[in-house]
C-alpha cells in the first residue's frame, strides 16, 4: 500500500465517521424526549469521533517515521550475507550506508554483487514494512472509530471531551518551543563542558590572547591554539558600545519627537518608515557597512593623515547602531505614549512648556521602560553577526581603538565552525563555549529588561 | 451687590471638530469667590473650565470663538503666552494626578520651572508653606521624600492643590476634585476650599449639588452646551428662575 492510497482511505474514513456520528446523534436526539436529550450538541459527537481517528493515527505515523530507519537498519544488519560483512573493512554503519547509497536503476559497473543483492533486499524491506505500517494504522483507525461511534449515548459528554483535547493540543504546541529551547541549552552545556576538559575554564574566561588554530592531523605543523576570550569579549563590548552610542540618542530623540511633537499625520508616515529599518536583512546592512561605511572612514582617516584599515570597529558598530534605532525608537515610543495623559495635563496646567514637560515629567516617568528597551537592544547588538563578519574583520585584537579591526563572539563562532573541521577538536568546541557565554549574557540582559519593563507596567495599570 | 469681576466670558463658542460643545457662553466670575459650575454629564461645564486656562489648546480638534477676559485681558489674543497664563491660573483635576516624584518635588516642580525662588532654603520654605496651605503638611512632614503616588487618594488631591498654589496663582480651577474621593476626604477638601477662597478666585465643576450648595457663593447651571442660569448659590437652589434649573436640582433631568 502506497502512502497516498493510505492517506486517501484515512481521509475518507475520517469524513464519513464525522458525518455518521453527527447524524447518529441527531437521530438519537430526535427520538429522545424533551428532558433527556444528549448532553452535547450533535456536531460535538462528530468532532469527537474525528479526533479519535486523528490522534492515534498521526501519533502512530510519527512514531513509525522516527523509528523506521533504526528498525530497518537493524533488520538489514541481521540479514547481510556473512561473506560481505566479513570482508568489509570498516564499521558496520558504513556498510549500511554504502548499501543504502546504491541506486538500483543505475548500478555502477564493478559494484560488489553482494552489496547490490543487499540493496535489493533493503528496497523490498522498505516497501513491505511501509505497507505493513500503513495497514496497521488503518486497522487502528477503524477500531477507534468503531469505539467512538458506540460511545454516542446520553451518558457521554462529547463537548467536554473535545474541549479537553483542544487544551491538550494547545499545551502540546507550546511545549514544543520550550522543549527545543531546553534541548539547545543542554547541547550547548555538554559541548562546552567537553571544551573545558581541554582548556581550563579560567584560561578561557580571562585569557588575553585568542588564536584558535590547532593542528587538525597528527604531525601537522601548526600552533597549539590559545583560547583566551578576553579580546573577543572586549571586541563585542567595543562594537556594542559604538552601536549603542549611535542608536540610543537617535532612537530616543526620534521617539520623543514621534510621540510628543509630531502631528498624527507625520507620525503615521514616519513610524512605518522607521520600522522598515528593522526589516532590512542584516546581510544588507553588512555589505553597506563593508562597502560604503568602512571605506568612508578609511578615506576620512587618510585625508587627515592617519592610516587605518577599511575593516574597523567603528564601521560595523555605526551601521549596527542604525539597524538598532527602530528597536529603541519603537519601544520607547510605546512607553512614552503609555505615560498617562493626566500627568501631561498636570504639568501643562502648572504652566510648564512642552520641553519642560518632556524633560522633567515624561522621560523620568518612562525611564524604566526606556531602560528596558535599551537592554533589549543591547542584547540584540551583542548577538548580531552578519554586519560584524562583513565589516569588522576576524582578527582578535585586544584594543579600545574603534578604528582597528576587532572581532566579536558571534563572528568567532562562525569562523570556528566553517571549513573542514574535526568535530571534537578544541577549536570547534570553543564555538560552544563562546555560544553558551553569549547565551548567558543575553539571557541575563533580557531577564533584566523584562523585569524592569513589567515593574514599570504595574505602576500605571 | 457690586463685585469685582475676575473672569468674564463673552459669546464663547467651543467646537470639537464639527460638534459644538458650548454655545454663546456669557459668564462673569467674581474675585475671591467660589463659583460652581453644575449640570448633567456632557453639558460643557468642564469644557468651559478648560477654556479659562487654555488647556483646550492641547486638544488638536478643539476650536474656540469669542473672548475670555481675565483681569481686563483677552486670554485668546495672540500676545498672550498660554504658558504664562497657566502660571497665573492653577488647576486641580478630577483624578488626583501627582507626578511620580517625591512629595517635595511634586510641590517644588512649579516654582522650579518658573524660577520663582532663588535658593534652596526659599524653595523649602515655599513647599512647606504650600503644603500647610493645602492642609497636608502635618500628615506628610516626616516623609517629604516619599513618592507622591504613595499617598491616599484624598492626600494626593490635596498634594495636587498644594502643587497648584505653590506658584501663587490668582485663580484655581477645580474639575470635579472630589469625584474620586470618599466622603471624609471630600469634607476635608471642602473645608480647604472655604479657606482658600480668601486668597484665590475659585471655579469648581461638580456633579454633587450638595457640594455646590456647600462651597460656592455663585452657581452657574449648564445644559446641552448652554448656560441656562447663573446667580447667587442660595438663590439658585431655593428659587431658580428657569424651569430647567428647577428640574435639574430636583433630580428630574440629569
Amino acid at each position: 500500500m502506497g502512502f497516498w492510497s493510505f492517506f486517501f482511505i484515512l481521509v475518507v474514513l475520517g469524513l464519513s465517521v464525522h458525518w455518521y456520528a453527527t447524524n447518529k446523534a441527531l437521530k438519537l436526539n430526535a427520538k429522545l424526549e424533551k428532558g433527556s436529550k444528549l448532553p452535547s450538541l450533535p456536531s460535538y459527537y462528530g468532532t469527537y469521533s474525528l479526533l479519535l481517528i486523528i490522534f492515534p493515527t498521526s501519533s502512530l505515523l510519527l512514531l513509525w517515521l522516527v523509528g523506521k530507519p533504526f528498525i530497518l537498519e537493524y533488520i538489514l544488519l541481521q540479514n547481510i550475507p556473512e561473506q560481505l560483512s566479513a570482508n568489509f573493512d570498516g564499521a558496520p554503519s558504513m556498510l549500511v550506508d554504502s548499501i543504502k547509497a546504491v541506486d538500483l536503476e543505475r548500478i555502477f559497473p564493478g559494484t560488489n554483487p553482494l552489496i547490490v543483492e543487499s540493496a535489493t533486499y533493503f528496497k523490498d524491506l522498505n516497501n513491505y514494512s511501509n505497507s505493513f505500517a500503513y495497514f496497521s494504522i488503518l486497522i487502528v483507525a477503524f477500531l477507534s472509530s468503531y469505539f467512538s461511534l458506540k460511545k454516542i449515548s446520553t451518558t457521554f459528554k462529547a463537548r467536554q471531551a473535545v474541549e479537553k483535547s483542544n487544551i491538550n493540543l494547545l499545551i502540546f504546541s507550546s511545549t514544543i518551543a520550550i522543549i527545543t529551547t531546553i534541548g539547545i541549552i543542554f547541547s550547548l552545556i555538554f559541548e562546552a563542558l567537553r571544551f573545558f576538559d581541554e582548556i581550563p575554564f579560567f584560561d578561557f574566561l580571562f585569557g588575553l590572547s585568542w588564536s584558535p588554530q590547532t593542528a587538525i592531523r597528527e604531525g601537522q605543523i601548526a600552533s597549539q591554539g590559545v583560547f583566551g576570550a578576553i579580546p573577543i569579549f572586549s571586541g563585542t563590548l567595543l562594537i556594542t558600545l559604538i552601536a549603542m552610542s549611535v542608536a540610543i540618542p537617535v532612537g530616543l530623540l526620534s521617539a520623543v519627537y514621534l510621540s510628543e511633537y509630531a502631528t498624527p499625520k507625520v507620525r503615521q508616515t514616519f513610524k512605518p518608515i522607521l520600522e522598515i529599518l528593522a526589516g532590512v536583512p542584516t546581510v544588507v546592512y553588512g555589505f553597506f557597512a563593508a562597502i560604503t561605511v568602512g571605506p568612508f572612514f578609511k578615506d576620512l582617516a587618510n585625508y587627515s593623515g592617519f592610516n587605518i584599515a577599511s575593516e574597523s570597529a567603528i564601521a560595523a558598530g555605526g551601521v549596527m547602531g542604525i539597524m538598532i534605532i527602530p528597536f529603541i525608537s519603537s519601544l520607547s515610543d510605546d512607553v512614552i505614549s503609555a505615560v498617562p495623559k493626566s500627568l501631561r495635563d498636570a504639568s501643562y496646567a502648572m504652566g510648564a512648556t512642552k520641553s519642560e514637560t518632556v524633560k522633567k515629567i515624561i522621560l523620568p516617568a518612562a525611564l524604566p521602560g526606556i531602560i528596558g528597551a535599551i537592554l533589549l537592544a543591547v542584547s540584540r547588538a551583542i548577538g548580531e553577526t552578519m554586519i560584524v563578519v562583513m565589516a569588522a574583520g576576524i582578527a582578535a585584537n585586544l584594543t579600545a581603538n574603534p578604528f582597528e579591526a576587532v572581532t566579536t563572539v558571534t563572528v568567532q563562532i562562525v569562523t570556528l565552525l566553517i571549513g573542514d573541521q574535526e568535530f571534537d577538536s578544541a577549536k570547534t568546541l570553543a564555538a560552544f563555549a563562546l555560544g553558551i557565554t553569549l547565551f548567558v549574557a543575553t539571557l541575563f540582559l533580557n531577564l533584566l529588561a523584562l523585569k524592569i519593563v513589567s515593574k514599570y507596567r504595574e505602576r500605571y495599570e | 451687590m457690586t463685585e469685582k469681576i475676575k473672569i468674564k466670558s463673552k459669546n464663547v463658542n467651543v467646537y470639537y471638530g464639527q460638534k459644538k460643545a458650548l454655545d454663546k457662553i456669557n459668564l462673569e466670575i467674581p474675585t475671591n469667590k467660589v463659583t460652581a459650575l453644575i449640570g448633567p454629564s456632557g453639558c460643557g461645564k468642564s469644557t468651559f473650565l478648560r477654556c479659562i486656562n487654555r488647556m483646550n489648546d492641547t486638544i488638536d480638534i478643539c476650536r474656540i470663538e469669542g473672548k475670555i477676559i481675565v483681569d481686563e485681558e483677552d486670554i485668546y489674543s495672540t500676545e498672550v503666552d498660554p504658558v504664562l497664563l497657566r502660571a497665573k491660573i492653577g488647576m486641580v483635576f478630577q483624578k488626583p494626578n501627582p507626578f511620580p516624584k517625591s512629595i517635595f518635588d511634586n510641590v517644588a516642580y512649579g516654582p522650579k520651572i518658573h524660577g520663582i525662588v532663588n535658593s534652596d532654603d526659599e524653595l523649602e520654605e515655599l513647599v512647606i508653606y504650600s503644603l500647610k496651605k493645602a492642609g497636608l503638611f502635618e500628615e506628610v512632614k516626616d516623609r517629604l521624600n516619599d513618592s507622591g503616588t504613595s499617598l491616599s487618594g484624598g492626600q494626593q488631591q490635596r498634594l495636587c492643590i498644594a502643587r497648584a498654589i505653590a506658584i501663587s496663582p490668582q485663580i484655581i480651577l477645580m474639575d470635579e476634585p472630589c469625584s474620586a474621593l470618599d466622603p471624609i476626604a471630600t469634607a476635608v477638601i471642602e473645608e480647604l476650599i472655604d479657606e482658600l477662597v480668601k486668597n484665590f478666585t475659585i471655579v469648581i465643576v461638580t456633579h454633587s449639588m450638595q457640594q455646590a450648595a456647600r462651597v460656592s457663593q455663585q452657581t452657574a447651571f449648564f445644559h446641552m452646551g448652554n448656560l441656562i442660569e447663573v446667580g447667587r448659590t442660595d438663590q439658585i437652589f431655593s428659587t431658580p428662575s428657569q424651569k430647567k434649573t428647577q428640574d435639574y436640582i430636583t433630580g428630574k433631568i440629569g
